[in-house]
């Protein structure tokens, strides 16, 4: 089990870049800054405007997240717990239910709440929910990760 | 103009994502172990961001429509179904057997971690599986 540092300083302030990327986004193309719609747009063949910006704002995730990264060390301190398996199917799980909800915790749980969306509000207690109660199982009922 | 302003969001987006942390699937996974290794980061990451696109949200909508596009695409469902909350569970399930969410997941490409391919690499292949589902929603 890997201990992390609470880090609320960094923590607010990386929350703050990320709603004003959100910000940015819905000022200069009235788009919702989600990365699960943003990411599936991509899967297509059709390479059209839809696409486009979508690819461009993936191309700046990638480039800030190098850049931010170099100067922070983020990369060193990056931990993975659980398996490659659980890895993988953590993966689909996510893919099919993001898709099937439509959106994450940029989309819903950002973006969603903050334009006070019932739907994003309900979404958000559902994942939270799920996922605390599947850490909670993995580590203290089957004690593994 | 429009795409120089998308990158701008994105750079800020990765850049955010990774001062906070949230590119580290173990403080993911603290956060939501409430009951052990609890690291409460993620709070005040919601939090700020929270904040921030409200206000700002409130400040751009006065304004009616957005600087370089037509109008604002802004989902219109308004439908609390199976779907939106079994979907929501199934994310769920998967954020906390990984830690990763979409966001973070494909940021963290960029380290290089065999981890981060194989958990992106999975999230296709959910996500191609369920477009056969003929009711997806479309991306407009």
């Amino acid at each position: 089990m890997n201990i992390t540092e609470f880090t609320p300083y960094a923590g607010a302030m990386g929350g703050a870049l990320i709603g004003i990327a959100a910000v940015i986004l819905m000022a200069s193309a009235g788009r919702i800054m989600g990365a699960t719609g943003i990411f599936r747009g991509l899967l297509t063949t059709n390479f059209d405007e839809a696409f486009r910006w979508r690819l461009v704002f993936i191309v700046g995730v990638l480039i800030g997240t190098a850049w931010t990264g170099l100067f922070t060390g983020a990369a060193h301190g990056v931990g993975f717990v659980s398996n490659n398996y659980i890895i993988a199917l953590g993966g689909m799980l996510v893919g099919a239910g993001t898709t099937l909800g439509n959106g994450c915790t940029s989309g819903h749980g950002i973006c969603g709440i903050s334009r006070f969306s019932k739907r994003s509000v309900v979404a958000t207690c559902v994942f939270m929910v799920f996922a605390i109660i599947t850490v909670f199982i993995v580590r203290h009922v089957l004690g593994i990760l | 103009m429009q795409k120089i302003f998308v990158l701008l969001s994105g750079l800020f987006f990765g850049a955010g994502l990774t001062i906070s942390g949230m590119v580290n699937p173990a403080k993911i996974l603290n956060f939501l172990d409430l009951t052990g290794q609890f690291d409460a980061t993620l709070i005040f990451v919601m939090g700020a961001g929270l904040i921030v696109t409200a206000i700002g949200y409130q400040l751009i909508f006065k304004c009616g429509k957005p600087f370089f596009d037509g109008k604002f695409h802004l989902p219109t469902s308004e439908i609390i179904d199976a779907k939106l909350i079994g979907g929501a569970a199934m994310f769920g399930l998967g954020w906390g057997l990984s830690g990763f969410c979409p966001g973070p997941a494909i940021a963290s490409l960029v380290f290089g971690y065999q981890q981060s391919f194989i958990f992106v690499a999975a999230m296709i292949l959910g996500t191609l599986l369920v477009r056969f589902i003929p009711t997806t929603t479309k991306l407009d």
